[in-house]
């Protein structure tokens, strides 16, 4: 039921308008695409395929806004785990406890 | 005539029937072999369950191995049934540490197989020995009914003599020692998958194999002291060599699989259907278990040979957990890397 | 390769890894439901237990069409091959599922012409092949498949093939949630929700989940960063006191789905009034029938299938560990009677189903732990 994985549309049939040829890392298979809205992917297009069909363009500009913000997360996260290994919160407060 | 009682040490086979299962070079494979065919047959050679068996004649120590061939289709982009058959069963040698010196093949024939098919293998094998460098010096040739046998079926034998250089032992084998892959995985039975047409994949991929005696070879002349353990990954893969060594010793294996090789249509075709590269068969490949303080040399020395620049060391031997094989990912992820049950078969789950 | 590797890049998990230990709760236990087979074998393949907060349970949901098929209906479905004019197709998947009399793989061990096919579509190019011969096409999935179904038995309708028929084994996920949901013994924080499922679905589909029981819900993808980042966003819900449906696989799922694919299945399927789900007994309006309009491809129509009920093996609990009550080692089948070679119960046939996943990749699965 799940497994289903990216693929680049290469070609699409001259004879058969509903079928698209479809690469998986160099591996070639045609697929059905009548589960798309017509016009809705070209050749070059990614789609998610299962089953011999393909059932979802990507939309590679979410996939990438995705990833952007992930690293940034994590970025941050290590950043922080680097901030407080400095340990500037009990500096701060032997600083203070100093000033008193 | 009195009959024989096999020796018990191991649970009766107990399946009803013969299935696909049962050859596809897994746990079922491994149940028919010491549940039923190994206790009739008894003895020491037998015992060990290696690729070949080593024995004693006079003062040279022999190393014989017997395999069976059974291909569908007969010819696949890299290679057919025949240049399966002369290099598998040479292998089986290489990686017992034997350097091949003879080979015998018996043809089962299926009636109304075209002459020019037979001449094509008859020749593929003579050119797959010759590359070798190990002659065919008999055999025999059976033909059975139209329907059987898939066009043809190789049956060989195998004879070699042991490198003195190298002492194999499973049990020699501990943690710290490094695991060696010749080269990519997977292209051999990816290949066959393909040429069977039902799954109307096409990528460009050929069957890998080939002899793996010069690789064994150039090992031996470098690192055959700190070499413990060799295996073929054929039927069953990487995985099931893996846990083939591990699981009567005491040790495991931890494979890093960031740095299994493989051939990216492999891996495409491995992530669309389901399947795990590292049960997927490989004849042209050997893995290699080698102590820490010789395992650059032994890599530098596969990779010194034309063809082996794809060799990796992959893994190594733990002493935790033990009998298993363990895959170990970059975020410190792991899983069991399991012995094949049956034949792969794609899902759609 | 492209839109995988980045979400198994192991530095990005690491990142969000982190992200999630800053994020948990140390003080608090969290019981966290997937739904979806490909999420359970994907969490195992990847090794994210291991890596996850220890206090974050995942409990393996019912998500898995072949471990929920009652033993009944695969022997209906063998049945169908016992005709000798029938090529019997199926998934992979289904091939080591056992039936009363073998499995399928079995079954043709002896003789019956079983064929497995990786799309329906090869199964009708199997019919236009042999036209003397009927080919029947055993159809299991959720609602990520049915829709292919349906357009294969539309593609042969157009191209007038009499000799091809739909064993329907269809069923719709959101029923069994609410059974989860609706079960006395059920404690479970929020759901991660099926990723190609909702990419026919949409997301709305699990509104009721959070709107009538306050139980946040996350669609997500299936790589080892989707699946950690929808348990971040679905413990940043909790901490809220938030309860929303939110959609982490925004790349593959649009909100309301696949308008072409809904129609399709609308056109050729209907809801059955029950259908027996392994494990969690009758659901109504759970699985899909053809529309009497293609009644010449509904393979229960066209062959006399028994429709017996079998009883599942004294022992075995798929119930429970299905609904996440048990987990696997703790029936007292798992690893003894049961294990992926013998298998007894569909959970352990199928390699996503919860306790194959948990033999074959959990170090801890032989050593099978004291009753509860």
């Amino acid at each position: 039921m799940c497994l289903a994985i990216p693929g680049q549309i290469v070609a699409f049939s001259a004879e058969l308008p509903f079928m698209a040829r479809v690469d998986v890392g160099g591996v070639q298979r045609n697929v059905n695409v009548g589960l798309l809205e017509e016009g809705e992917v070209k050749t070059g297009d990614w789609v998610l395929i299962h089953v011999g069909f393909a059932l979802s363009k990507i939309d590679e500009a979410e996939a990438q806004n995705q990833l952007r913000m992930l690293r940034a997360m994590g970025e941050d996260a290590l950043a922080l785990e680097e901030v407080l290994g400095y340990r500037f919160a009990e500096t701060a407060a032997g600083a203070d406890e100093i000033r008193r | 005539m009195t009959s024989v009682q096999p020796s018990r040490k191991t649970p009766r086979f107990a399946d009803m029937q013969i299935e696909m299962a049962h050859g596809a070079g897994g746990t079922a494979s491994r149940r028919l072999l010491e549940g039923l065919i190994g206790p009739y047959f008894a003895n020491p050679a037998l015992q060990a369950f290696g690729d070949a068996a080593t024995l004693a004649v006079g003062s040279e120590r022999i190393a014989t191995t017997a395999d069976g061939f059974v291909v569908r289709p007969l010819r696949f982009p890299g290679g057919s049934i025949g240049e399966l058959a002369v290099n598998g069963t040479l292998n089986d040698l290489a990686v017992s540490a034997a350097k091949p010196i003879a080979l015998m093949a018996t043809l089962i024939l299926e009636a109304g197989l075209p002459t020019s098919v037979l001449e094509s293998e008859i020749e593929a094998m003579a050119i797959a020995a010759r590359k070798a460098g190990v002659p065919i010096v008999g055999g025999d040739t059976k033909v059975v009914e139209h329907g059987q046998a898939d066009g043809m079926y190789v049956s060989t034998f195998g004879i070699g003599v042991l490198d003195g250089r190298a002492t194999l032992d499973a049990a020699a084998i501990r943690p710290g020692d490094q695991v060696l892959l010749s080269g990519p995985i997977g292209a051999h039975g990816i290949t066959i998958l393909l040429a069977r047409g039902d799954l109307e994949l096409e990528a460009d991929l050929v069957s890998d194999t080939r002899p793996v005696w010069p690789f064994v070879e150039a090992l031996l002349d470098r690192a055959a002291g700190g070499l413990r353990w060799m295996r073929d990954p054929t039927r069953g893969g990487v995985a099931t060599a893996l846990n083939e060594l591990v699981r009567a010793g005491a040790c495991g294996v931890a494979i890093f699989e960031d740095r299994v090789p493989m051939h990216p249509a492999v891996r495409g075709a491995c992530e669309l259907l389901g399947l795990d590269p590292l049960h997927i068969a490989n004849e042209g490949q050997f893995l290699a278990v080698v102590a820490p303080g010789d395992a650059d040399a032994a890599l530098a020395a596969v990779r010194g040979i034309p063809g082996g620049e794809g060799a990796t060391l992959i893994g190594e031997v733990r002493a935790e957990p033990r009998r298993r094989v363990i895959g170990v990912n970059g975020y410190g992820g792991t899983r069991v890397i399991d012995m094949l049950v049956g034949d792969p078969l794609p899902r759609i789950c | 390769m492209k839109y995988v590797d980045e979400f198994r890049d192991p530095e990005l998990i690491s990142g969000v890894l982190r992200e999630l230990g800053r994020t948990v709760d140390p003080a608090r236990r969290y019981r966290i439901m997937e739904v979806c087979g490909g999420h359970t074998h994907s969490i195992y393949r990847h090794g994210l237990r291991d890596v996850l907060p220890a206090n974050i349970e995942l409990v393996h949901g019912p998500g898995c069409p072949v471990c929920v098929l009652p033993t009944g209906r695969v022997d209906d479905g063998l049945t169908i091959a016992d005709h000798d004019d029938v090529i019997l197709t199926c998934f992979g998947d289904m091939m080591r599922v056992p039936g009363t009399r073998g499995t399928p793989l079995e079954l043709k061990a002896r003789g019956a012409d079983i064929r497995m096919v990786y799309s329906p579509l090869d199964a009708l190019r199997i019919a236009i092949e042999h036209p003397a011969k009927r080919v029947c096409f055993f159809a299991i999935g959720f609602e990520t498949t049915a829709p292919s179904t349906a357009l294969t038995i539309l593609r042969a309708q157009a191209e007038g093939v009499t000799n091809f028929s739909v064993f329907s084994n269809h069923v719709t996920i959101v029923p069994a949630m609410r059974a989860i949901l609706d079960s006395p013994d059920m404690r479970i924080d929020g759901f991660v929700g099926p990723g190609h499922v909702s990419s026919i679905t949409g997301c709305r589909p699990y509104e009721f989940i959070a709107r009538d029981y306050g139980k946040p819900v996350v669609v997500a993808g299936f790589e080892p960063l989707d699946i950690i980042e929808a348990i971040l966003m679905i413990l940043r819900q909790l901490h809220a006191g938030e309860a929303r449906v939110e959609n982490q696989y925004k790349r593959i799922v649009p909100w309301d789905g696949n308008l072409p694919a809904l129609r399709a299945l609308a056109r050729v399927f209907e809801l059955r009034p029950y259908f027996e789900w392994r494990g969690l007994g009758f659901i109504s309006q759970s699985a899909l029938a053809l529309k009497s309009e293609f009644a010449g491809f509904d393979a229960e129509r066209l062959f006399d299938v028994a429709g017996l009920r079998v009883t599942d093996p004294r022992g075995a609990q798929c119930g429970e560990v299905l609904k996440g009550v048990l987990k696997p080692p703790q029936c007292k089948l798992f690893g003894t009677e049961c294990n992926p070679e013998h298998p007894v119960g569909a959970l352990m046939v199928s390699s996503e189903g919860a306790c194959a996943a948990h033999y074959r990749y959990s170090l801890h699965a032989q050593e099978v732990p004291a009753a509860p």
